[in-house]
């Protein structure tokens, strides 16, 4: 099944199109590690999944590009034809003379309705060029004006057209000191928004991504480049193929099903995060050796203590002693800083893969207690080695750990929404106090839920 | 892409506005290598096949034929239109987008926005829609004019007026020049009084500019350039106040300098809606992320660097100064200190060399010495424009939404009282026909309003002691 990606905005558009390089390269590659067979197998999966066979010599991404002013785009475009491996249809893009202004309002009041129909036409085609369509996958950040509110109006769009099919927003949740003044307020909008018509949310931090790049790839002047090549090897180590099952024979045709399936039992419950391990710079690929006990123990520790990265995880957080648990804030018995888990996924991709044992995520004092650890937990493996890496280890997670950045935005926001402050910009367009309440209450529930694990 | 149209009105106005259409010029020459009429030179000139029939409405894809700018010139006497006109520019402005009139305004507000308004307002009203049709996608007005003389002061707003009226969906930022204590018009506190009332109403943004920092600004440059200590290591072309590269070389007008100052300005305000970059700072962002509350739209702005040295190796030591320059008084283009007062927002722009991680690791290191508003610690906009300006390899544009305007308009409400109490020169204004005591007496108030508006922040640092309680769920 082929998965359908819409590009919004400036930071969409960027991120899509280093994703699209990313999973070229590791099909292109020769470091795959398996067998011949194997690896056409890996490239039919990922072909299908990502790209179509037009009569054009190079693979055409199965993506919509929009946003609201025309110079990302042409860059996107361009950039792609130039590599020569992988090329965007041309005809798929949308855009606008004059951008949202980093306006939620402008994004989602006018620039939605206005545009429906012409991105909407866009998106159909995409669809109707998959034999079988197995989902969108929309990337968008949430502090600008077209990613976020045109976003949100596109999703909303996107499931009234499409009501069957799955629906994964990847969000880029901006640097906490400051992209965009108004970011707290564009991002309070646009996830009390997807959370009605989204079935999940894949959220990637600015802040995070920019320390693995400073700490662990050791780059020393950080481009907005370097962190979405981050971004992309992450999304890649999920979304290239890879089998869920023990012992199947065939590569998962429906990876964002099966994601929902294994990660979203409860609609309340959509936020998820990426840890991705190894991450080093490509030239200390040679002299490195991994272990795969060595790296599921690391991202089991991240995922208990909530760190984002393999350096600085604080060792001393331990889940908290089973015992009898009958009281009903039964969170009162975890310690503050132990990340709860909803459920969790484990991607497992390399040599010697089957022999990793995974008994660490299956431990039920990881998860919250309403569900059995055998449903909470799943793995998907494959022998293939992905993008150069010999072993790699990537964990998609819904639990807790948003739910400090998710507090401190809605915080931010409440803070300057009750001084008035940039509000007649909105109402300018058509997004009155009420609305803001209503995201303001969706988002306080949100977090009360993730609370009380 | 969108388009701007510059509206230059006054002596100063069309000063000012000469030195930015040739420093855009020289700036789109050495960015545009091949000479094709691209979506950057479009944001500010059409490009017109002179030789074929029509009216040269239609832009001319493809080769650069001849550049037209998209600008108004506006003034009441011909002087400076006329030296435009017979200068080296002389091709790039349609003599349909010139409106003049002899004898000027005679330093009186009315006179320019009452009686000249009222007589001119059907010519400026066509010639402004002239020059929207011409636009693909019409974005924003830049309005440059001073605020202590007769036409741009009077006039100048009246066109503000205008524009709200015929297209209020496009953006208005105004450059407004305010006079120093020490100005030689003796009733130009009149002038700017009456002039800021409309600012205030009918503005979306505007940023000030006193000729005394600029006057500062040239000084130091001199020295720097003639204390030996860098002498002949400084890259001519490179000087915030240069016309080098130009079209004029060598004979340049003694405001020259200082209107280079403000003409970079202009250029680096809408360089990122110009050219690519990782991060694009669009003009209307500017207006949503830096006018919190409507009236408090006055933006002080900051250029570094104001020069380069010739070497070419910068070490990251030199870039961090450059951000440490940006906040320091004497690089501010009106008389105030930002550092020492309450910022409501503040937003960086950033062209050429310089990476996300620079911007990030100076914003951090300059945060504890700035004091923001409660409601918003983290009121930064930042841009990244991958175009650097002519001679430099990197520079930083900051634009301040900050309280420390107010011992401005604090001074210019005193210097207006000092005459309005004796009713000195009113018989001046009251003669003209439409002006009567209530519009002194109502520019007065909406001055003491905003003054009101900035010291109510500054007293309770923005918000309320305490931060507001959370909604509640039940659980």
């Amino acid at each position: 099944m082929s998965i359908v990606t819409v590009q919004l905005g400036q930071c969409g558009n960027q991120i899509g199109h280093e994703v699209f390089n990313a999973v070229c390269s590791d099909v292109r590659g020769t470091h795959g590690l398996c067998s011949k067979k194997e690896n056409e197998s890996y490239h039919e999966a990922c072909k299908e999944r990502f790209f179509c066979e037009e009569e054009s010599e190079v693979p055409v991404a199965r993506a919509v590009l929009v946003d609201m002013e025309p110079k990302v785009i042409s860059q996107t475009l361009s950039m792609a034809a130039r590599s020569g491996h992988w090329k965007y249809d041309e005809r798929l893009h949308f855009c606008q003379k004059q951008g949202s202004g980093n306006n939620w309002a402008s994004g989602y009041s006018v620039h939605g309705p206005r545009h429906k129909e012409a991105i909407m036409n866009l998106v159909q085609k995409e669809a109707e060029k998959c034999d079988r369509l197995g989902g969108f996958f929309t990337i968008m950040s949430m502090a600008g004006g077209t990613g976020s509110g045109l976003g949100a109006f596109v999703t909303q769009c996107l499931r009234d057209a499409f009501p069957n099919s799955f629906i994964l927003n990847h969000v880029i949740w901006p640097y906490s000191t400051g992209e965009v003044i108004v970011q707290n307020y564009n991002s309070v909008l646009t996830l009390s928004h997807l959370y009605k018509s989204s079935d999940a949310l894949l959220v990637h931090e600015n802040d995070a991504i920019h320390k693995i790049c400073a700490q662990l790839m050791g780059i020393k002047q950080i481009s907005f480049r370097d962190v979405n090549q981050v971004i992309a090897h992450q999304l890649g180590s999920v979304f290239q193929p890879a089998y869920a099952s023990e012992g199947g024979s065939q590569y998962s045709r429906n990876p964002l099903g099966d994601l929902m399936e294994t990660l979203v039992p409860h609609p309340e419950f959509k936020i998820l995060g990426l840890r991705n391990i190894p991450q080093m710079p490509e030239n200390s690929l040679a002299y490195s050796t991994f272990s795969w006990p060595g790296l599921i123990k690391h991202l089991r520790q991240m995922l208990i203590a909530n760190a984002k990265m393999e350096e600085g995880i604080d060792w001393q957080v331990r889940p908290p002693r089973p015992g009898p648990c009958s009281s009903p804030s039964h969170s009162a018995n975890k310690p503050l800083h132990f990340n709860t888990s909803v459920a969790n996924l484990v991607i497992l991709r390399g040599k010697d893969v089957h022999s990793a044992d995974l008994g660490g995520f299956r431990d039920p004092s990881l998860y919250t207690s309403w569900l059995n650890p055998q449903d909470a937990f799943n793995a998907w493996k494959t022998p293939r080695a992905f993008n150069k890496y010999e072993k790699s280890a990537a964990l998609v997670s819904n639990s807790q750990f948003l739910l400090k950045p998710l507090d401190n935005v809605v915080g931010k926001a409440w803070n300057m929404f009750a001084s008035k402050a940039y509000i007649h910009q909105y109402t300018k367009f058509g997004i009155e106090e009420e609305d803001f309440l209503d995201s303001f209450t969706v988002l306080e529930q949100v977090i009360s839920s993730y609370t009380n694990l | 892409m969108t388009q701007a149209v510059v509206v230059q009105v006054g002596q100063c106005g069309n000063q000012v506005g000469r030195r930015f259409w040739d420093l855009a010029l020289r700036e789109h020459a050495a960015v545009n290598q091949k000479g094709v009429y691209d979506e950057a030179l479009s944001s500010f000139f059409r490009n017109v096949d002179t030789r074929s029939s029509g009216d040269g409405s239609e832009s001319h894809k493809g080769k650069i034929c001849s550049l037209k700018a998209r600008a108004v010139l506006i003034d009441m006497e011909e002087g400076v239109v006329n030296e435009v006109l017979q200068g080296p520019l002389r091709d790039v402005f349609d003599s349909k987008q010139l409106i003049t009139d002899v004898s000027g305004s005679g330093n009186n507000w009315a006179v320019g926005h009452k009686l000249y308004g009222c007589q001119y307002r059907e010519n400026i009203v066509e010639t402004l829609r002239k020059t929207a049709e011409y636009c693909d996608c019409l974005q924003c007005f830049f309005i440059i004019h001073s605020m202590g003389g007769g036409t741009g002061s009077g006039l100048g707003t009246f066109v503000l007026n205008l524009l709200e009226d015929e297209f209020p969906e496009v953006y208005r930022f105004v450059t407004s020049v305010f006079p120093s204590g020490e100005d030689d018009v003796i009733t130009s506190p009149y002038n700017t009084v009456l002039a800021m009332k409309e600012l205030n109403e009918h503005a979306d943004c505007v940023l000030p500019i006193e000729n005394e920092s600029l006057f500062e600004i040239v000084n130091k440059i001199h020295q720097m350039i003639n204390s030996g200590k860098l002498g002949s290591t400084v890259k001519q072309n490179s000087l915030v106040t240069s016309s080098a590269g130009g079209a004029k070389p060598g004979q340049e007008k003694p405001f020259d300098t200082m209107n280079n100052i403000v003409a970079n300005l202009l250029l680096n305000l809408t360089s990122s809606a110009r050219f690519e970059g990782s991060l694009n700072m669009d003009l209307n962002e500017i207006s949503m992320n830096l006018v919190p509350f409507p009236r408090l739209h006055y933006l002080v702005s900051s250029l570094t660097p104001l020069y380069t040295l010739a070497d070419v190796h910068v070490p990251s030591r030199k870039l961090d100064q450059m951000f440490s320059d940006a906040f320091s008084r004497d690089h501010q283009l009106i008389q105030a200190d930002p550092k020492h007062s309450l910022y409501l927002a503040c937003a960086l722009l950033l062209r050429g060399n310089v990476q996300v991680s620079d911007l990030r690791r100076n914003i951090e290191r300059l945060k504890p010495s700035l004091h923001f508003v409660s409601w918003n610690q983290e009121g930064w906009k930042t841009g990244l424009c991958s175009v650097p300006p002519v001679g430099h390899s990197h520079s930083l544009l900051a634009l301040s939404n900050n309280t420390c305007v107010k011992p401005t308009f604090i001074e210019l409400k005193e210097r207006f009282m000092k005459l309005y109490r004796k009713k000195a020169h009113l018989h001046h204004y009251l003669h003209v026909d439409g002006m009567e005591q209530s519009c002194f007496s109502e520019a007065v108030l909406s001055l003491s309003d905003l003054i009101q508006e900035y010291d109510e922040l500054d007293v309770t640092n923005g918000g309320p002691r305490t931060d507001p309680s959370r909604l509640k769920i039940a659980v």
